[in-house]
């Protein structure tokens, strides 16, 4: 019953957002954070379900799945769900004195929305067209969403990302189509009921590197990274934070997961590629940005790195290894968006991103400088931190499987991370003041309360492997052992 | 099996056209193509031999119809190129604002 | 003979667009409300709709076209038509199921007044699509005219 909330309160809130917003001051502010908020409650009333239900499955219109559209709501969803709507929801609370300084606040609202409408609905989607139009609907709104400044060059990444964007998702509708030529069903639960009936032929493999392709452009890995690292800084910072922290996840990690593990059915091969590709993009995410100068940037090439270690985690194909990619998955999306927020921050401040120009920030804005040093904390993997433990088990599984190369890759991109990270610190907020900066302010209370909260979340989201509360990650990670058992579990429930 | 591998050339040149060209009015015609190359194949799985046009009317029986799935989800997925072209061309009309050029090559501020 | 300043196209073209406009109007209109029982529906019909629209700008000048459909209303009937569609299948709620046919259900075939909530949306779908591919169209002219 809950279901398709998800997706009705952010399209509603959409196209109220762009009737009344014009006419009512503040009436986009209310809205958005009111359907943010209540997006995060139902998402975290979905554990709960899960726990006791184990698997829910809804029948839109009444229609019976193999024929009609269904919504599936299992542990992975449930996640990656709670995943989503936290962080957007601590974003829109940036956003409202942030956007200040763009004109036509409503309309980033409504994109807004439409982005968080797409993303819900992959993740709560159990029909694999409907899967590629809310995937469209998520990747239109963020190419908007970038080039909303219409700088120069916020446009030209923007024109960019949405020409290699199409591109993937022409071969994630090839894709689609040659899988409904072969199975003649949409259904994912039947799609997979199909194949696990026949021998796995050349056709399902064609589809399986068609998808490759397709989600892992979305999903910035190595070879088709390049719009990355030009779409992301170009983009207003609560919108960076969203796009690094959850767009690519959503977009290109689970979409990923759920089709070759519960679709396809994983093979040696494929976990093979996917960990080669991981490993590849950990280390040359992390030595391109060892380079950089301008703070988003830096970050947004951090984001392929990071990426690459919950592929390699999830490619290992261990229990132990898929605990760890899910786990730090949901670490980097807290970590990354705190650390996009932070740069948004002090370019509120400041009004550069030059970390050449900054210096000794740290007692102007001590919030933010604080609030930074935990997410670089994090990021770098130091002890107490949320980064750290999803790391070592990452490590830890690659020498459980008896992978030491890609440990070893796993502890080099770290410590250059580490390395990194210490360039931000040194140059941003520790040293001498610079003599222009004398007169700046610590930024308005929405930036400082959403920057604290996931400051927080960075501390205490390292229990989430403790014994009382890893039943929620387990319960995601159990979804992908499953693996072709998915659709029993999908047609266990309509019965 | 012969139209199948025209639509993969159709794909094939509409991605070379993307790739090559350095106009970008140019590129966004070749997205056209290799998006249309996708509608193409979705419509032909649907087919087959002798089939008729899958619409009820009075006087005939259900059978032989061709496939309508594959239709209606064109029509989504058209739905969704008008949206992106749309988009694409708004953008490259701003951007010849700013740059004052089509060429793709001559537009490079973002570098690194 | 031209006393005034010529906007839009001959009056060849304007003549014939003049007899031509309402029947292609008309023709959308027909298209949206047979969508359920022909083929056809809320996405060509809105086309058809946004199509007359953009034959009036072509026409007449953007002035003409703009003051029978300005963009704000056209961008409000958009957000509209996706909020009724919306508020459509939340009714749905009241047979059980998100986007449950709930009126008139089962409609016999062929009777224009049958299939529920079908036309219903078809009308809703007709609004966003026309409005927005209008918008669309007026938006990419007033790039241009700057």
């Amino acid at each position: 019953m809950i279901l398709p909330f998800f997706v009705i309160i952010p399209l509603g809130a959409a196209f109220l957002i762009s009737l009344f917003g014009k006419k009512i001051k503040n009436f986009g502010d209310l809205l958005a954070n009111l359907g943010t908020l209540s997006l995060l409650v139902f998402s975290l009333y979905s554990i709960s379900k899960v726990f006791t239900n184990k698997i829910l499955v809804y029948k839109v219109g009444g229609w019976m799945p193999p024929l009609g559209i269904s919504m599936v709501l299992d542990g992975l969803s449930s996640f990656m769900l709670v995943t989503v709507n936290l962080v957007s929801f601590l974003v829109t609370i940036y956003s409202i004195s942030y956007m200040e300084k763009y004109t036509d606040k409503y309309r980033f609202y409504t994109l807004f929305m439409l982005m968080l409408t797409g993303m819900n609905g992959i993740i709560i989607t159990g029909d694999l067209f409907n899967l590629f139009v809310f995937l469209e609907i998520a990747s239109i709104a963020s190419y908007a969403l970038v080039a909303f400044g219409t700088e120069a060059e916020e446009l030209e990444a923007s024109f960019k990302y949405a020409v290699m964007g199409s591109v993937a998702s022409s071969f994630v509708l090839l894709g689609i189509a040659l899988l409904y030529s072969y199975t003649s069903t949409l259904n994912m639960a039947d799609i997979s009921q199909v194949l696990s009936g026949r021998p796995a032929g050349m056709m399902v493999n064609f589809v399986a590197v068609l998808f490759l392709a397709g989600f892992g452009l979305k999903a910035a890995l190595v070879p088709f990274h390049a719009w990355l690292p030009d779409a992301h800084p170009a983009a207003p910072a609560p919108i960076s934070a969203m796009l690094s922290g959850v767009l690519i996840k959503v977009l290109g990690v689970y979409a990923i997961m759920r089709i070759f593990f519960n679709l396809i059915g994983i093979n040696t091969v494929i976990l093979a590629m996917l960990m080669f590709l991981g490993a590849v993009s950990m280390l040359m995410g992390v030595i391109l940005a060892l380079a950089q100068w301008d703070f988003k940037r830096l970050l947004a090439y951090h984001s392929i790195s990071q990426i690459g270690y919950v592929i390699l985690g999830i490619g290992l194909g261990t229990p132990l290894g898929i605990l760890g990619g899910l786990f730090h998955l949901f670490n980097h999306s807290i970590f990354k968006s705190l650390l996009f927020l932070n740069s948004g921050a002090v370019d509120y401040s400041l009004g550069t991103r030059d970390l050449q120009k900054m210096g000794g920030l740290r007692e102007k804005m001590p919030v933010t400088a604080n609030t930074s040093l935990i997410a670089s904390m994090s990021i770098a993997g130091i002890p107490p931190f949320n980064g750290f433990f999803s790391k070592l088990i990452i490590i830890f599984a690659c020498i459980q499987a008896n992978r030491f190369g890609y440990a070893f890759c796993a502890i080099a991109a770290s410590i250059l991370t580490l390395a990194s990270f210490m360039k931000v610190q040194k140059y941003a907020f520790f040293g001498k003041l610079n003599p222009k900066w004398q007169n700046i302010k610590e930024v308005p209370w929405p930036m400082k309360l959403s920057m604290i909260a996931l400051g927080v979340i960075c501390v205490i989201s390292a229990l989430l492997i403790m014994p009382l509360f890893k039943p929620f990650l387990q319960s995601a990670a159990n979804v992908l052992l499953l693996g072709n058992g998915y659709k029993d579990m999908v047609f266990g429930a309509l019965k | 099996m012969i139209e199948y591998i025209l639509c993969f050339i159709l794909f094939c040149i509409g991605l070379y056209c993307v790739l090559r060209k350095r106009n970008i009015i140019k590129i966004v015609i070749g997205l056209g193509i290799v998006e249309y190359a996708v509608n193409l194949f979705f419509v032909l799985i649907g087919f087959r031999m002798h089939g008729r046009a899958p619409i009820l009317a009075k006087d005939q029986t259900i059978s032989n119809m061709v496939d309508p799935l594959p239709q209606a989800l064109v029509l989504t997925s058209i739905v969704i190129g008008l949206a992106v072209t749309a988009l694409i061309v708004a953008i490259a009309i701003r951007l010849y604002e700013k740059y004052g050029t089509f060429d793709i090559t001559k537009i490079r501020r973002l570098r690194g | 003979m031209k006393n005034k300043k010529e906007v839009g196209m001959t009056l060849i073209v304007k003549t014939i667009t003049r007899l031509t406009v309402g029947l292609i109007l008309l023709y959308g209109i027909y298209i949206v409300l047979h969508g359920h029982v022909s083929p056809g529906g809320g996405f060509a019909g809105g086309v058809i709709i946004a199509l007359s629209f953009i034959h009036l700008m072509l026409a007449f000048g953007k002035e003409a076209a703009l003051k029978k459909l300005s963009q704000a209303a056209s961008s409000i009937l958009e957000s509209l038509g996706a909020l009724m569609f919306l508020s459509i299948a939340l009714l749905g709620f009241l047979g059980g199921y998100f986007f449950f046919n709930f009126f008139l259900h089962k409609g016999t075939p062929f009777a224009l007044f049958s299939a529920g909530i079908i036309p219903l949306c078809n009308i809703a779908i007709s609004l966003k699509v026309g409005a927005g591919l209008f918008a669309i169209f007026a938006v990419l002219i007033l790039f241009k005219s700057r």
